[in-house]
C-alpha cells in the first residue's frame, strides 16, 4: 500500500523535470516539420511521377548531388552560407509579426553598398580610370572586406528598415511594401550596372567593375566553401540569443505576441519595430556582401539568383527559429544544388526546384494547424495530481 | 518604328495606346483580389496565378491550333477558359489552405506565389519557343485615323472590354444581389453572417475561388493578347501591385478599372519614351509602376483610421 505513493511521486517528480524542458513541445516542432517535409517529398514524387520522371530516381540524385560527397556538400554548403543569412531576414521580423519578404531586395543592396565600398577602398573609385586600375591601394584586405561588409549591412539594413518604418508610421501592409522593394531594388541594380557604375570592358553582361582578387573573401583551405559560411552561423546564433535571452528580444517578442500589451506596458513598439526591421536588413545585405566578395567579385544580374525567396521558406521550415534556421538552410541549399543536376542528367526544367520550394512551403504551412492536433505531444497529466476517483464515477463507467 | 512619323507625339500616343493595352492584366486581378477581400480573405497569391493562368491559355492556344486541329481562331478562347480554370484549382488550394486553423493567409500567399509561378515555368519551359494563335483585336483605329501609328494604339482587345463591363456589374453585384450581400456580410461582420445563417467558409471558398478565376483571364491576357509571348519575366509583379491597387480603389469594382487604367498608364510610359529613342534610365522608368504602388500605399494607408470601405474582418484570424 504505501510503496505504490512512493513510485507515483517518484514518476511524478521525474516527469516534472521533464517538462521543465518541455521535451514534449520540443519533438512536436522537430517532429511536424519534419514530417511536412517527408510529406512534400512524397507530394514532388508524385508530381514528377505525372511528368513521366522516376521519383526515385530523382531522389536519388537529389540525395546523390547535394549530400552525397564531400565535394557535392561543398556546393551544397556554399548555397546554404547566403540561405542563413536571408532567412534571418523573414524571421527576425516574424518574431515581432511582421511578415516581410523583402530579401532578395536586400541582397542586392547589400550587394550593390559593398561593391561601392570595396572598389572605393582598392581603387579610390567606384568607376576606376585605366590608371587607377593599375594601382591598388595600400589598405589591408581585412580592412577592405570590412568596410564592404560594414556597406553591405548598413545599405541592407537601411532598405528593410523602411518597410519597417513604413509599417509603423503609416500602416503600409509590410509584405507587399516589402515584395515591391525587392523590383525597385532589382531596377536600380540593372539602372546602375547598365550606366553609372558599368565596367565598359565587360561586353557580354553589364556589370559594374571586378573587385582585385587580393581583396576578395578567400575560400577555407582545399574547399570551395568561403568564409561567408562563417558570417551565417555566427549572425545565426548572435540572433538567437539576441531574440531569447535578451532584454531587447524579449520586448519584441511581447509586441510581437500582443502589440497593445506592450504599448501599455510602455514598450517603444515603433523604435522596435524599425530595429528589429533593420538587424533583418543587414543580415540579408551581409548575404549580399560575401555573394559579391566571394562568389561573384562584382555586381550584375546573376547577383538576383533566389537565395532571398528560398531564404522566407527557410525561415517558415524553421519556424522563426535562428539556430533551426542553419540547419534547414542546409537541407534547402542541398536541394537547391542539385537543381543543376537534375536539369542535366534528367532533362527536367530548372524551375523544378521552385516547384518543389512551393510544395514544401504549402505543406508547412498546413502542418501549423496540425500544432496541439496530436497525443502523443500533449502533456500527460502528472498520476499524482490526478484527483482520486469517487466511487460514482467508477460505477458510472461500469455501467 | 510607327513612332517616327509623328515624332514626340509618339510619347502621348504610346502611353494611351499602353493604357489601352497594358491596363487590362491589372483590371482582373484587381477586380479578382476584390471580390476575395471583400469576403475578409487576402489572396497574395494571385501574382503566381497570373502567371498560371498565362501559361495555361497560351500553351492550350498553341497546342489546339497546332496538335489538336482546332481553328486558330478558336483556340485562343479556349485558352482563356482553361486558364480561368487553372487559376480556379490554384484558388481552391488557397482558399482551403488559409481557412485551416492558425494558418496565416498571407504566408500562404507567399506559398502560392511560389509554387503558382514554379508550376507554370516548369509546365510552360516547351511553350516558350512556339508561337500561338492570339485573341483577334477591334480595329477601332482603322475608323478614326488613316495612321499607321494611331490605328495600331487603338487595337482594343473583347477581353478588355468584359474587364470594363465587368466593373460595374460587380458594383451592382455587391450592392443590389442576396449573395453580394452575402459575401459583405460576411467580410465585414462573421458573427453577423453566422447568425443570418451564411456559411462563412462556403462564401469565402467561392469569393476566392471565383477571384482567382478572373486573375487566371488576366494572365490570358497577358500571353494572348499584350505582351502576346509566352515567358518567365511576363509578369514581373503585375498581379501583386493589383493587390495593392485594390487598396487604393478602397475595395470599390469601379474604382478599380481606373486604378487599373491608372497603373497601365505609368506601365507604358517606359516603353514609350523607349519607343521614341531615349533610353538612358530605362530601367528607371520600368520601375515606376513599383514606386508608384509604393508612394500610393503610403499616402492612402494611415495608423490613425481603418480604412473607408476597408472589410472589417479583413486581416483577422477568424472564422
Amino acid at each position: 500500500m504505501s510503496k505504490t505513493p512512493q513510485s507515483r511521486i517518484w514518476i511524478a517528480n521525474g516527469l516534472g523535470m521533464l517538462s521543465r524542458y518541455n521535451w514534449r513541445k520540443i519533438a512536436e516542432a522537430i517532429a511536424l516539420p519534419v514530417g511536412a517535409l517527408l510529406f512534400s517529398l512524397i507530394l514532388f514524387g508524385i508530381f514528377c511521377a505525372f511528368c513521366g520522371k522516376n521519383p526515385f530516381a530523382v531522389y536519388g540524385l537529389i540525395y546523390k548531388s547535394a549530400f552525397g560527397s564531400w565535394r557535392s556538400f561543398q556546393g551544397t554548403l556554399l548555397r546554404a552560407a547566403p540561405l542563413m543569412l536571408t532567412a534571418l531576414c523573414t524571421a527576425l521580423p516574424a518574431r515581432l509579426g511582421l511578415m516581410i519578404i523583402g530579401n532578395e531586395g536586400a541582397l542586392v543592396m547589400g550587394g550593390l553598398g559593398a561593391i561601392a565600398a570595396g572598389l572605393l577602398l582598392s581603387y579610390g573609385s567606384i568607376t576606376p580610370s585605366p590608371e587607377q586600375l593599375q594601382n591598388v591601394s595600400g589598405i589591408p584586405s581585412a580592412g577592405v572586406l570590412l568596410g564592404m561588409a560594414l556597406a553591405g549591412i548598413v545599405a541592407g539594413g537601411l532598405w528593410i528598415a523602411v518597410v519597417g518604418a513604413l509599417r509603423h508610421y503609416r500602416a503600409v501592409n509590410e509584405t507587399i511594401s516589402s515584395l515591391l522593394m525587392n523590383y525597385i531594388a532589382i531596377a536600380l541594380m540593372n539602372h546602375l550596372v547598365g550606366g553609372p557604375i558599368k565596367d565598359p570592358g565587360e561586353t557580354i553582361k553589364a556589370s559594374s567593375f571586378s573587385l582585385p582578387e587580393m581583396n576578395r573573401l578567400i575560400n577555407l583551405p582545399t574547399t570551395r566553401i568561403h568564409y561567408g559560411l562563417f558570417y551565417g552561423l555566427i549572425a545565426c546564433v548572435i540572433a538567437y540569443f539576441l531574440i531569447q535571452r535578451t532584454t531587447f528580444g524579449f520586448a519584441a517578442r511581447t509586441a510581437g505576441g500582443n502589440v497593445k500589451a506592450a504599448r501599455i506596458a510602455g514598450l517603444p513598439v515603433g523604435k522596435l519595430t524599425v530595429m528589429i526591421c533593420f538587424l533583418a536588413g543587414s543580415c540579408a545585405g551581409l548575404a549580399g556582401m560575401a555573394e559579391v566578395a566571394a562568389v561573384h567579385g562584382r555586381v550584375n544580374e546573376s547577383l538576383v539568383a533566389g537565395y532571398g525567396y528560398t531564404g522566407i521558406l527557410v525561415a517558415f521550415v524553421a519556424r522563426y527559429n535562428p539556430i533551426a534556421c542553419t540547419l534547414v538552410a542546409v537541407l534547402l541549399g542541398g536541394i537547391l544544388s542539385s537543381g543543376g543536376a537534375l536539369q542535366r542528367t534528367l532533362d527536367m526544367p530548372d524551375a523544378t526546384a521552385l516547384v518543389f520550394q512551393g510544395l514544401v512551403f504549402l505543406v508547412i504551412l498546413f502542418s501549423e494547424s496540425l500544432y496541439g492536433r496530436f497525443r502523443v505531444f500533449k502533456e500527460p497529466i502528472a498520476p499524482i495530481a490526478a484527483p482520486p476517483l469517487p466511487p460514482s464515477s467508477s460505477t458510472t463507467v461500469s455501467a | 518604328m510607327a513612332a517616327e512619323a509623328i515624332g514626340w507625339w509618339g510619347v502621348p500616343l504610346g502611353i494611351l495606346a499602353g493604357t489601352l493595352r497594358s491596363s487590362a492584366p491589372f483590371l482582373f486581378v484587381s477586380l479578382g483580389e476584390c471580390l476575395t477581400e471583400k469576403s475578409g480573405k487576402i489572396n497574395l497569391g494571385l501574382e503566381g496565378t497570373l502567371l498560371m493562368g498565362a501559361m495555361s491559355a497560351y500553351a492550350i492556344s498553341y497546342l489546339g491550333s497546332e496538335k489538336w486541329g482546332m481553328s486558330p481562331a478558336a483556340s485562343p478562347w479556349i485558352g482563356v477558359l482553361v486558364a480561368g480554370c487553372a487559376g480556379m484549382v490554384l484558388g481552391f488550394i488557397h482558399a482551403w489552405l488559409s481557412q485551416q486553423p492558425k494558418v496565416n493567409d498571407i504566408a500562404v500567399g507567399i506559398a502560392m506565389i511560389i509554387f503558382g509561378s514554379g508550376v507554370a515555368f516548369f509546365l510552360g519551359k516547351p511553350f516558350i519557343q512556339p508561337q500561338a494563335p492570339q485573341l483577334p483585336f477591334f480595329e477601332l483605329g482603322r475608323l478614326m485615323s488613316n495612321v499607321p501609328a494611331v490605328q495600331s494604339a487603338l487595337q482594343i482587345s473583347p477581353l478588355f472590354l468584359i474587364g470594363v463591363g465587368l466593373a460595374p456589374l460587380m458594383s451592382w453585384f455587391f450592392k443590389s444581389t442576396r449573395p453580394g450581400l452575402f459575401i459583405r456580410a460576411v467580410g465585414d461582420s462573421p458573427d453577423a453572417a453566422l447568425a443570418m445563417g451564411v456559411s462563412i467558409k462556403k462564401v469565402r471558398m467561392l469569393c476566392i475561388i471565383a477571384g482567382s478565376f478572373l486573375a487566371g483571364i488576366g494572365g490570358a491576357y497577358l500571353s494572348l493578347v499584350s505582351p502576346g509571348s509566352w515567358n518567365e519575366g511576363i509578369s514581373s509583379g503585375q498581379g501583386l501591385m493589383a493587390v495593392a491597387l485594390v487598396i487604393f480603389a478602397r475595395w470599390n469594382p469601379v474604382q478599380c478599372l481606373w486604378a487599373s487604367l491608372f497603373f497601365g498608364g505609368t506601365q507604358a510610359v517606359g516603353p514609350a519614351l523607349q519607343a521614341v529613342g531615349v533610353d538612358s534610365g530605362i530601367y528607371l522608368f520600368n520601375a515606376a509602376p513599383y514606386v508608384l504602388t509604393l508612394l500610393i500605399m503610403i499616402i492612402t494607408c494611415s495608423p490613425k483610421r481603418t480604412l473607408s470601405g476597408a472589410p472589417g474582418a479583413l486581416g483577422t484570424i477568424s472564422g
